[in-house]
């Protein structure tokens, strides 16, 4: 039982680390049907920017994950209207290919300026425990925890009770209408990536403390895996990134923990092509059907 | 302007044309004359300085670097500098084959240092078989480098021109085995294993078979990628288990989150693990608290009392201002094992290099004495070091 218990608090905390990197993906879906590859290498940055804040500038825990979080937002912003907006009307086999270019240009960029030998992430939060029976809770547990639940109940927010919120389902919707009733399609976007990326950079900073580790290709596994939860969820689909992120998590500690840990990573792409096989619009998804 | 752009490809390819002829045709007999008739003696030095191993080639150097000074400050050998040709693989077995073919047939080199890892190592020892030149790896540790091995593990043949002066991964997993069963007193085993190196696989059969012959028992097997950073899972089936200690064979990127995460569970049971632990990220990785009761098997220590190893300590920090790793101890060895050899040869010549460095006997470097046996593999003893509080705390030789 306790280690049922354990057990299901490493994969909420994993799981909750995927679902912030899915969220990223899952907005940039909604909104322009683009599955935006070079998403876990802004989590990556993010982490960097953390690790950046933290040695260099002295800054505690919650300076950091605002700078991280803020320089991210920046970070998306530029690369969509560097490398995505030119291609707008283009074919989305293009926009997609563009997306796998940005994400090798980050992380080949990256790795020549700091190196390719993981750095050790300054331990900012101490390391606490709480014993709970046999249950062990560390400081950076509860921290990844509560940061992401407030994170997603902003995102909650924004969404549905702000004008942006509103402009940005709009034009997820249908952009020719959206344009026509006086929403501006282009800071929307925008906008939407910028919240995705920072939450990415949010993740990114909470994997650096949790983990103690960073790199630059540390992105490449996490952001394929954050892509299988969004379609789990269902793609488009806010919350379904949630569940689908804690989902994976759970999935993949529990595979570690009472069948192989050789299988772990097998069982979550063989739940992406069962989902894609029976469900292709995900768990929470709707089935829409195509206009003609 | 076309013109000019049309003679500079002409040129180009010629050129190419050129040097590709000389280097196939002129392979062995250019080889052995090349640099007798010089001043100096030209030695090859082939080694990760970018890339994914950089570190083990870097420090490599230093060691070769070092050595090579005192060599020459002491009037070189067979009254003859040594000159170094050093060259950059890049950590890629591609880049290493191409640079051993340029060291020997380019530069004339009498002998080829490194590179520091076996896929790197193993990628050279064609081109010196054909150039008849030796290569000394100084860290290439796996089983079969110098000699083919059957399936059973039995050598077979040797590789004539290849050689190296660290003892194999077989021979770690023994003694970590052996370790673990008279010093302290296991009887029962958990091995975690990184499932995507040949070198920690290779570690986890042998430390399972003396285990088990020595009458212990492993009540568990994990297995995890270079590149995971997640352990929890596996940790956590783990320590409802009833063991004594946990092997460890992998590299110190995850050896160290490893470590920290079973600590921060409350695993406290002693963790094993070979000479790809030897790092100072492993401290930055796994903290200092958490580096307790941690073992593992080396090539040196800095804490052998040994006068030669103070000396060369002091000599290493003279020269670069900081304490040398296994690894600048292992590159310095492999200079002076060759130079030695040089000497006893009585001629700079490749094949009878090879042949004086087949018959070493009782060589004494900071790595320890060793001799090398007929499979091209040095006789010698292993240290095992007892971190605690992340630091070496005790040296035991084996």
């Amino acid at each position: 039982m306790d280690q049922l218990l354990q057990q299901l608090l490493n994969g909420l905390s994993l799981g909750s680390i995927y679902a912030l990197i899915a969220l990223g993906y899952t907005m940039v879906y909604g909104i322009i049907k683009l599955i935006n590859f070079a998403h876990g290498d802004i989590y990556m940055l993010g982490a960097y920017i953390g690790f950046a804040a933290i040695t260099f500038a002295h800054l505690s825990f919650i300076p950091a994950l605002l700078i991280s979080m803020a320089a991210c937002a920046v970070l998306g912003m530029v690369i969509e209207k560097i490398a995505y907006k030119p291609l707008r009307h283009a074919s989305r086999i293009a926009v997609l290919i563009t997306a796998i270019g940005v994400s090798f240009f980050l992380e080949y960029t990256t790795m020549f300026f700091v190196g390719a030998t993981p750095r050790a992430f300054p331990q900012v939060l101490g390391s606490q425990f709480f014993n709970i029976g046999n249950v062990v809770i560390s400081m950076q547990q509860i921290y990844i925890i509560v940061v992401t639940v407030i994170l997603m109940f902003m995102l909650q927010f924004i969404v549905h009770k702000t004008k942006t919120g509103k402009a940005m389902r709009a034009v997820s919707i249908d952009q020719d209408a959206a344009q026509l009733m006086g929403i501006k399609v282009d800071s929307t976007i925008s906008f939407t990536f910028a919240i995705g990326s920072a939450l990415a950079g949010a993740a990114g900073i909470l994997v650096g403390i949790y983990y103690n580790t960073i790199n630059p290709l540390m992105g490449m596994t996490p952001g394929i895996k954050a892509f299988v939860a969004a379609v789990f969820g269902g793609i488009g689909n806010i919350p379904g990134a949630m569940v689908g992120g804690v989902s994976i998590g759970m999935i993949e500690t529990l595979v570690a923990g009472y069948g192989s840990s050789m299988y772990k990573d097998a069982v979550v792409y063989l739940i992406l092509i069962l989902v894609l096989l029976i469900k292709p619009s995900g768990l929470l998804g709707k089935n829409t059907r195509e206009k003609v | 302007m076309k013109n000019v752009w049309k003679i500079a490809l002409a040129a180009s390819l010629s050129a190419a044309l050129f040097l590709t002829g000389c280097g196939g045709g002129g392979g062995s007999d250019e080889g052995s004359s090349g640099s007798a008739d010089g001043d100096t003696i030209k030695i090859g030095v082939n080694y990760e300085l970018s890339g994914a191993t950089a570190t083990y080639g870097s420090s490599s150097v230093e060691g070769i670097d070092l050595a090579i000074k005192q060599i020459n400050e002491a009037g070189g050998v067979l009254g003859k500098q040594i000159e170094l040709v050093e060259g950059d693989n890049k950590s890629e077995p591609a880049e290493a084959t191409s640079l051993s073919t340029k060291l020997m047939t380019n530069d004339g080199v009498v002998a080829v240092l490194g590179p520091a890892t076996t896929g790197n190592f193993k990628a050279t020892i064609p081109v010196a078989d054909k150039n008849q030149i030796p290569v000394i790896s100084g860290s290439a540790t796996a089983d079969d480098v110098t000699v083919d091995l059957d399936d059973d593990g039995n050598p077979t043949e040797v590789k004539e021109f290849a050689f190296k002066i660290c003892f194999s991964d077989s021979f770690q997993g023994i003694t970590m085995a052996n370790f673990a069963s008279s010093n302290l007193g296991a009887t029962k085993a958990v091995i975690i294993m990184d499932n995507s190196s040949d070198y920690a696989i290779g570690l986890a059969k042998n430390f399972r078979s003396t285990f088990e012959s020595l009458g212990g028992e492993i009540v568990g097997e994990e297995a995890y990628i270079a590149g995971n950073t997640d352990f929890s899972g596996i940790l956590t089936k783990i320590r409802s288990m009833d063991f004594d200690v946990i092997f460890l064979p992998g590299y110190y990127s995850e050896a160290g989150l490893i470590i920290k995460q079973a600590r921060d569970l409350g695993i406290t049971a002693p963790v094993l693990g070979a000479d790809g632990f030897d790092s100072p990220t492993l401290l930055e990785l796994a903290g200092a608290s958490a580096l307790n009761d941690v073992y593992y098997s080396n090539h040196y220590s800095s804490l052998d009392e040994d006068p030669a190893v103070i000396q060369f300590i002091e000599d290493f920090n003279a020269e670069y201002g900081k304490d040398p790793d296994a690894f600048n101890a292992l590159g310095y060895d492999t200079a002076k094992f060759l130079c030695d050899a040089i000497e006893r040869a009585g001629e700079a010549d490749p094949i009878a290099i090879k042949d004086a460095l087949a018959s070493t006997e009782s060589f004494a470097g900071v790595t320890g004495t060793f001799s090398i046996d007929e499979n091209h593999n040095p006789v010698k003893s292993v240290v095992v070091i007892k971190l605690t509080d992340g630091e070496p705390s005790e040296s035991i030789k084996i």
